[in-house]
């Protein structure tokens, strides 16, 4: 384990996450830390199980063991793994995406970010009775709204579609949607589970620079999922990487591209050594097994 | 394809043709015998069978005579189909026929065989792909939308005026109640259904809540109807999120059955608890609305109220009242309209069609799903409560009979029908589903028949409702300025759980 990130408090520390289903422990006593104003990339095979960590930190799936502490920068603390699901988004401030895009795909480009916005909105609205009224303060608020979705939609260059319905969008398009929903939320931590899956490269560069620009302008923390390894390497400052649940490494990206750990997850090595000690031992008993089943 | 050319008719391949219609014919008696052919009847004896095989050989025979027909059109002999539909349309209004029954066959078959050759004159094609229907119906879906800027108003007016107008009898007055009580019941679960996408198989009951609540408040407390009004809504309200608590966690199916079982205590409740709700002889004698609690609409009103007719100076008219409950009806369907012309453009309306397109996107924007969907459960519970509360007062007698399964179906019905989330959706179905019915009373041994039959035509060739179009509740660049290339012109706000059970997602 590296000490990459002690130096600094970190924004989000996961400690010894541990999420079973039935039998299946999909992660497996993963610890690490992400810092502010850094991009932290989770990677690992199929199954690995990422996408289980996101949705333990997202507050989709309550871990069974571990713990899950956010800070913010002015010293307030969440235990998110103790936070029922749209509590996370709503005073943690931690927004995602989805691998499967999940936009509001029957209204407005533009509907989709003001949606984003519901808190502030609903409160501004006077949970709807000055709002039904007509009452000046929403309409400032929603004004506002809407030129923070201006924003977002002139920096994920969607703003002459914003009238478009959403589910009409090319599928590029609908990717950066998503992410501009999940600024409008004004997180000071963003989750991208694949955000770069299905785009062209030309694309993947483009996403490359706007992940960028969120860690560099907006100075938040962005915790992401990725397979294509060009994204990860070029813009990443931590990569955690992860195997049958279990972390194999932890580090920048030039330390963790050289780790042999990581190399054998990735390209295999000799067959019997692939196997772990216990799996071995229990190999002659399931032959065995198998036989008086036959 | 089937494109033809219109000039020159193939030669007609009668054998084939008549093939085709014979089978049909075919398929059509098999289901006209169960459905047409045979009826129960009461007899002193016991349950007796009655035959009506002249129906069935009609029906047999139009079917035959209509697939003829379709072929015809297909062969490209269109012009000569609609003339002949033509005729027997005309010949359905003008000559007398055995049964009324076969007179409507007659003018509904032929109108739509009629049209199907005008179509196939004007397109020279016999029939639209679903596609191209679909954007059809879509681009005049969005075109009504539009329209009903200026429409809506003048409706009202016309709404309004209706009452003064000599054609206002007692019966269509009534009939007009009876709409308006549907349009405002539908506007009120189109709420839960069209904008927050929750299937709620037992509307009626918050409607039932209403009736009782202000028939028993009236009841046992003597309370008046503008007094109850408000708390039966409160009353109907509480229900909703009582019901709402346990069951908005369940999604799709499993909700839409737990509401129906919810829809089918509280019937079951009302007819049980005899003491306290009269059980199965429901509650007479219900106080009727006076107006505003100052004048009675009474000839002779009792001491110390006044009497309506004198207070205006008119000659006393029992229209009065029927035309006063005209206007409470016509008042609270707009109040519910309102609403959700307003709320549609708050964050709460915005939040429920989020919830309608993908609840999971919902939690991670830190939007209280539960919370939402309660609101939505119990202002829709409120409007239902309002309406039911209406009900009992223009009855002034309930029984839990009025409350059955069939009565939500028919309100989802119409919403469903009139497109999801479509208000003016709502009107236009309401009209059809329960104006149709009443225009054609006699046919009422055919009403299940025809209704479940406009419902499977609807399914097939609009599944999404007549009228679904949604426009976005807040534009940055206005609205466009003609077709191509236009924001949100395509798919409209079919739910997600597609209950219309259409090609969503």
């Amino acid at each position: 384990m590296t000490t990459h990130s002690m130096t600094t408090t970190p924004l989000l520390t996961v400690e010894h996450l541990t999420m079973r289903f039935g039998g299946l422990v999909a992660v497996n006593d993963v610890s690490f830390a992400a810092n502010n104003g850094e991009i932290t990339a989770i990677i690992g095979p199929n199954g690995a199980g990422k996408t289980t960590l996101f949705n333990c930190i997202t507050g989709f799936y309550t871990p069974t063991v571990g713990r899950l502490t956010l800070r913010h920068s002015d010293g307030k603390e969440f235990l998110l793994e103790r936070m029922p699901g749209y509590r996370i988004s709503q005073k943690a401030s931690v927004a995602r995406t989805f691998q499967n895009i999940r936009l509001f795909g029957g209204m407005s480009v533009l509907e989709n970010l003001i949606v984003a916005q519901h808190n502030k909105l609903i409160r501004a609205s006077g949970f709807s009775i000055a709002g039904l009224l007509g009452l000046p303060s929403y309409t400032k608020t929603e004004r506002e709204a809407v030129d923070l979705a201006k924003y977002w939609l002139d920096r994920v260059r969607l703003l002459e579609f914003a009238d478009w319905e959403a589910g009409n969008l090319p599928y590029g398009a609908q990717r950066r949607l998503e992410i501009a929903r999940a600024m409008c939320t004004e997180p000071v931590m963003l989750c991208l589970d694949e955000p770069a899956a299905g785009l062209n490269p030309r694309e993947s560069g483009e996403l490359a620079d706007l992940l960028t620009y969120i860690r560099d302008a907006h100075k938040i923390g962005v915790l992401l999922i990725e397979h294509d390894m060009s994204v990860v390497m070029s813009i990443s400052d931590h990569v955690v990487v992860l195997d049958y649940g279990r972390k194999i490494s932890d580090g920048d990206p030039a330390f963790v591209k050289n780790d042999p750990a990581v190399i054998r997850a990735y390209l295999g090595e000799e067959e019997d050594e692939e196997l772990p000690v216990e799996i071995k031992a229990d190999l002659p008993e399931v032959a065995k097994r198998a036989e008086e089943g036959a | 394809m089937t494109a033809i050319s219109m000039s020159s008719p193939r030669a007609i391949a009668w054998p084939a043709i008549l093939k085709e219609a014979a089978m049909t014919a075919f398929v059509a008696l098999l289901l006209t015998i169960p459905l047409v052919g045979l009826r129960t009847v009461d007899r002193p004896t016991g349950l007796g069978l009655e035959t009506r095989w002249n129906e069935v050989a009609a029906a047999v025979g139009l079917v035959f005579l209509g697939r003829l027909g379709l072929c015809l059109i297909r062969e490209g002999h269109a012009v000569t189909v609609l003339v002949l539909a033509a005729a027997a349309t005309a010949a359905g209004f003008f000559i007398a026929m055995p049964t009324e029954a076969l007179r409507v066959i007659l003018i509904a078959g032929g109108a739509v065989i009629a049209i199907r050759a005008i179509l196939a004159i004007r397109t020279g094609r016999s029939k639209l792909s679903q596609a191209e229907r679909d954007k059809r119906m879509d681009h005049i879906a969005a075109q009504v939308q539009h329209a009903s800027r200026w429409l809506g108003p003048i409706a009202v007016v016309v709404a309004l005026a209706f009452p003064f107008t000599p054609l206002a009898d007692r019966q269509l007055l009534d009939i007009g109640i009876l709409l308006l009580t549907y349009v405002m019941l539908g506007w009120g679960l189109n709420i839960v259904v069209g904008l927050a996408g929750l299937l709620d198989l037992g509307y009626v009951a918050f409607y039932a809540v209403g009736a009782y609540s202000y028939a028993l408040l009236a009841h046992y407390f003597g309370f008046s109807f503008w007094v109850c009004l408000p708390l039966a809504g409160f009353l109907a309200a509480m229900s909703g999120v009582l019901l709402g608590f346990p069951v908005l966690r369940l999604r799709g199916d499993y909700f839409a059955i737990v509401t129906l079982g919810f829809g089918e205590i509280i019937r079951i409740i009302l007819i049980n608890w005899y003491q306290f709700t009269g059980g199965p002889n429901g509650i007479s004698g219900i106080p009727r609305p006076s107006f505003f609690g100052l004048a009675d609409f009474t000839r002779t009103p009792a001491e110390g109220t006044a009497a309506f007719h004198e207070m205006f100076g008119l000659e006393f008219s029992p229209l009065h009242r029927i035309i006063f409950l005209y206007y409470l009806i016509l008042a609270l369907a707009l109040v519910v309209n309102l609403f959700t012309m307003r709320v549609r453009k708050l964050p709460l309306g915005r939040a429920w069609e989020a919830l309608r397109e993908d609840d999971i996107a919902c939690a991670s924007l830190g939007i209280n799903r539960t919370n939402m969907k309660l609101a939505a459960f119990a202002i829709a519970a409120m409007f239902g409560g309002f309406a039911g509360s209406f009900f009992a007062t223009r009855q002034g007698f309930i029984s839990p009979e009025s409350f059955t399964f069939i009565e939500s179906a028919i309100i989802l019905a119409i919403v469903v029908l009139g497109g999801m989330g479509s208000q003016i959706g709502v009107v236009v179905a309401a009209f059809l589903v329960i104006g149709l019915p009443e225009a054609f009373r006699e046919l009422a041994d055919y009403r299940m028949l025809a209704f479940g039959m406009g419902m499977v035509l609807i399914m097939l060739w609009r599944p999404r409702g007549l009228l679904a179009h949604r426009d976005p509740t807040i534009l940055l660049h206005g609205r466009p300025k003609g077709g191509s290339g236009g924001p949100a012109a395509g798919t409209a706000a079919a739910g997600g759980q597609g209950i219309a059970g259409g090609s969503a997602k």
